[in-house]
């Protein structure tokens, strides 16, 4: 394989990075707010809550890409194919990561914050200064299994016709007739990227454990 | 945009096929790939020691690459290195080969969470290391990985819209061809959408009921 090629090959990685690393960050965003629906006391918003993360874990991401790639022009937006598969890859990620941040809310002691209570807190505050914090670090090993997931899922993309690093090496195997090693490649850059990820995660959780034991 | 009744109805028999051939993959791939991973992980914990890194390697592989590649690799690259199948073979072979490497960490979990003194004890009472395996060990876990293990039948399940790719006539490959062959894309996804979205529902109900069987009949002591 070429220099050229493999080139090719990190420029496109570079694709599936940054589209799993903006739709982690949005898919956190919307899962904040996904979760605050499901623990809501208001049944219609906590089942609507659920609805949504029903339906998204529910049906394959690779049928979420193709439907939004062709509903969004039928509801007159054109967006380039790459905003449609960002919204795919955020929505479905939104879904899972809400489970996780649930069950991360879930876990803060009531004691906590019947104390904030106590101390005169907002409840703007308690959820900036205590809730939040300490949801975070409960699920932050299952946020970094989700990233390395779309890492993973962001090979489908390439059905939208977005030219990321499976799409790169399926078109480079059919242009150049060696599938074997290209796919071997690319197959190699994504455990690269997911060890990284991996690291990184390890290296949070550390950095993570400050005073208090929860 | 309206659900177009007619195009469903005369696309029945082939749409039936085509959930036939999902419901077939999933079902014979998910099977294999709970044998192959048992498997495995009973290698890693009895076999010889030169296997473990090897198995190790093997799973972190599956696991850190997309399934999409490795099926790539195994159905184009695959001919190159004299392993030519048709494309239902070969996504059942990916299918199973992939889900394999994430059941042997479940029952890898699984065996770890086995009280070592029920093992001695077994080991005491003279059962041979089969016996511990399916008379002890088995049943103690299987509380606790059913739910992972039901957690993996929908991912696997989910994945065989991958098999798309390389043409195998399933639900997701035949309804975007109808779709893109009466220009009707969003009704036929939307109902491809809900069709998986109703088997998932049902394998997950399932497993709650087999959840709830298990404990009512006291497999287990978790």
């Amino acid at each position: 394989m070429s220099l050229h090629i493999f080139s090719m090959m990190l420029q496109a990685s570079g694709w599936t990075i940054s589209l799993s690393a903006i739709s982690i960050l949005l898919g956190l965003v919307l899962s904040t707010v996904i979760s605050a629906a499901m623990l809501a006391k208001n049944r219609a918003v906590s089942f609507a809550g659920r609805a949504f993360v029903s339906f998204f874990r529910g049906a394959p991401l690779l049928v979420q890409l193709l439907l939004i790639y062709n509903l969004l022009p039928v509801l007159g937006l054109n967006v380039p194919s790459v905003v449609a598969a960002i919204i795919g890859l955020t929505l479905c990620t939104a879904a899972y990561q809400a489970e996780n941040l649930r069950g991360g809310f879930m876990s803060v002691p009531k004691g906590l914050l019947e104390a904030a209570d106590m101390l005169g807190m907002t409840h703007f505050q308690q959820f900036w200064r205590i809730r939040a914090p300490i949801a975070l670090r409960a699920t932050l090993p299952a946020l970094a299994n989700e990233a390395i997931l779309i890492l993973k899922a962001s090979s489908l993309v390439s059905v939208v016709g977005v030219v990321e690093l499976s799409r790169m090496a399926q078109d480079l195997a059919s242009s150049t007739f060696q599938p074997l090693p290209l796919f071997a490649t690319a197959g190699f850059l994504y455990l690269v990227i997911n060890s990284g990820v991996a690291l990184a995660a390890q290296k949070l959780e550390q950095s993570f454990r400050w005073g208090v034991k929860v | 945009m309206t659900l177009d009744i007619d195009l469903i109805t005369s696309m029945g028999p082939e749409l039936l096929r085509a959930a036939g051939v999902t419901l077939s993959t999933w079902l014979c791939g998910a099977l294999a790939a709970l044998v192959l991973g048992f498997v495995v992980a009973v290698a890693r914990r009895y076999g010889p020691s030169f296997l473990n890194p090897i198995l190790r390697a093997y799973v972190e592989l599956m696991r850190g690459t997309p399934f999409l590649i490795q099926l790539f690799l195994l159905y184009y690259g695959g001919p190159f290195v004299g392993i030519s199948l048709d494309p239902i073979p070969a996504g059942l072979l990916g299918l199973s080969v992939y889900g394999a490497a994430y059941f042997s960490e479940i029952f890898r979990a699984g065996f770890e969470a086995v009280p070592r003194g029920h093992i001695e004890a077994g080991e005491c009472l003279g059962l041979s290391r089969t016996q511990i395996v399916v008379r002890i060990m088995l049943p103690e876990m299987t509380m606790l990985i059913l739910p992972a293990g039901v957690n993996m039948m929908i991912i696997m399940l989910k994945e065989t819209a991958v098999l798309s790719f390389i043409t195998v006539p399933e639900l997701t490959f035949k309804i975007s061809q109808i779709g893109s062959a009466n220009y009707a894309f969003v009704e036929s996804l939307f109902l491809l959408a809900c069709i998986y979205w109703g088997l998932v529902e049902l394998c997950s109900h399932l497993g709650y009921l087999a959840e709830s069987k298990v404990r009512k009949y006291g497999l287990s002591h978790a």
